[in-house]
């Protein structure tokens, strides 16, 4: 049965002395009935995913539309130069989180984590960080099951999806995961993790889906970028001990209702916000849309 | 999964797949609606192209998928999409007519709700509710007594645990489906003594 909140997880990790990472994976060999290398191997093969995602960014592509390409190089070029404000590894964080978002745009496999709008998000802290710290491959794979535990409460609370939530239930859920899994890849135990993502989730409450023709490029890849920077601060401000004033399955509450309360035109239809602007519009009428 | 939407793709996908597979034949002429969100934004994520790679079998991680119309046609599947507003339905939402040319058609209505999860909510014109996420049961039937006691025990005897179990139908003493979402795998022998029960019209497994 899914975990229906975090407060769940977490009494469970209390009451059996478990990591969080380990009341993931149990529940995901009961629930599809496999053995514990069974159900790390499928996660180990997400990562792997991953990193062949991360290694197949085309500098030269741009998107069909031509709206979105080359972002990810020029941040690379730059951060090689330069001296960029963020610091080398928060910049090479950018610089996957634009990477990741531009692939996907441009119809390369990637890992949709929860969604493919937001699939940016965590490659872009798990991968620099697995290169800077020389992780075990298994480390990571563990705090990819705490990820994939605060998603599948957060989809069966509320919603991962921007039509259903607008980008808070995309790129909000992706930070929180993030989040949780950094907090754990640095030692935090179930309770710094669950602060963690509730902080992630709060910071990008009422964030509104609203692509630029209907697309998955403007402003969907950049928003990767503010959600995995927003995972390194939630994460860094958890270990420091700080929590969150509402409890994180409260705040997954009010994700929801936020969501549900948004107008149709924000929630990924391409009617609302930056999709309604004159150079929004301009787009649409520039490109020759097919229609159905 | 294909990016560039979970939703718009990798969802749709899995609903052109289910669609094929209620089918249980190769596709040859696809009507196929959207509604809400697959209606306004559809185009510009592939969401026409994943459906039509659904339909020809693929997996969301097919990287053939961008090329799925060029595909469709040389396997000989035409379609057309049409726009429509569904009531009530989820934003996401696709409903797919097809056929196999041989007289063999389904009628689908199924919604895509983020991270690639899709739920079915219609089969021939039936009202549904099921995931496909695990092994599912599909049996068209007539709505006469009987039949969900026939179905079970025979589950029951092959030791096939029910996580879920759903019986809709049309109009009295007319067609109804049961749908029955089960923890195991379910052996052909057990698909095809279950579609041996008299009264049972069609038996459709997924395991997508």
């Amino acid at each position: 049965m899914p975990f229906y909140s975090l407060a769940e997880i977490e009494s469970h990790c209390r009451e059996e002395k478990k990591s969080f990472f380990e009341v993931i994976l149990e529940d995901d060999m009961n629930e599809r009935k496999v053995n514990r290398e069974e159900s790390m191997e499928k996660m180990a093969a997400m990562w792997t995913a991953m990193l062949e995602a991360a290694d197949s960014y085309d500098p030269e592509l741009k998107s069909n539309s031509g709206l979105v390409g080359r972002s990810g190089a020029k941040m690379e070029e730059y951060r090689e130069k330069g001296e960029p404000l963020c610091g080398e590894f928060v910049s090479q964080v950018i610089t996957q989180a634009l990477q990741m978002g531009e692939s996907n745009a441009c119809m390369k496999r990637i890992v949709a984590a929860p969604t493919a709008g937001a699939c940016g998000v965590l490659p872009a802290v798990l991968i620099p960080y697995y290169r800077k710290y020389h992780e075990k491959t298994e480390t990571i794979v563990e705090a990819l099951y705490v990820a994939a535990g605060i998603g599948q409460v957060i989809a069966e609370r509320a919603f991962i999806s921007g039509a259903a939530g607008g980008c808070q239930a995309e790129i909000g859920s992706a930070s929180a995961m993030a989040a949780g899994a950094l907090c754990a890849l640095r030692g935090g135990d179930s309770r710094q993790i669950i602060a963690a993502c509730g902080m992630a989730l709060k910071n990008l409450l009422g964030l509104v889906c609203d692509p630029v023709a209907g697309l998955v490029e403007v402003p969907c890849v950049k928003r990767n970028v503010i959600g995995a920077m927003n995972a390194l601060s939630c994460a860094d401000m958890a270990l420091a001990g700080i929590q969150s004033v509402i409890p994180t399955d409260q705040v997954i509450d009010a994700m929801r209702e936020v969501g549900e309360k948004m107008d149709v035109s924000l929630r990924e239809t391409g009617m609302g916000g930056l999709a309604a602007t004159p150079a929004g519009q301009e787009i649409v009428k520039s490109m020759k849309s097919k229609k159905f | 999964m294909v990016g560039p939407s979970s939703s718009h793709t990798a969802g749709a996908v899995r609903i052109g797949k289910v669609a094929r597979m209620l089918l249980g034949a190769e596709p040859k002429h696809a009507r196929i609606t959207l509604h809400g969100s697959f209606a306004a934004t559809g185009s510009g994520h592939g969401t026409d192209k994943a459906l039509i790679a659904g339909l020809l079998g693929m997996d969301p991680d097919d990287m053939r998928i961008p090329d799925s119309e060029v595909i469709a046609e040389k396997q000989g599947l035409e379609y057309q999409f049409h726009t429509k507003n569904i009531r009530g339905a989820h934003p996401n939402t696709a409903v797919i007519q097809v056929d196999d040319g041989n007289g063999k058609q389904v009628h689908l209505q199924a919604s895509s709700i983020g991270g690639g999860r899709i739920r079915v909510n219609g089969i021939d014109g039936i009202q549904v509710d099921f995931s496909a996420e695990s092994p599912t049961l599909i049996v068209n039937n007539e709505d006469r007594p009987g039949h969900v006691a026939a179905v079970t025990s025979i589950l029951a005897e092959a030791d096939i645990n029910i996580a879920t179990l759903t019986l809709n139908r049309g109009k009295r003493g007319g067609k109804a489906i049961f749908v029955t979402e089960t923890d195991l795998d379910i052996p052909r022998s057990v698909v095809e003594k279950i579609s041996r029960i008299p009264g049972v019209l069609k038996v459709t497994y997924l395991n997508v």
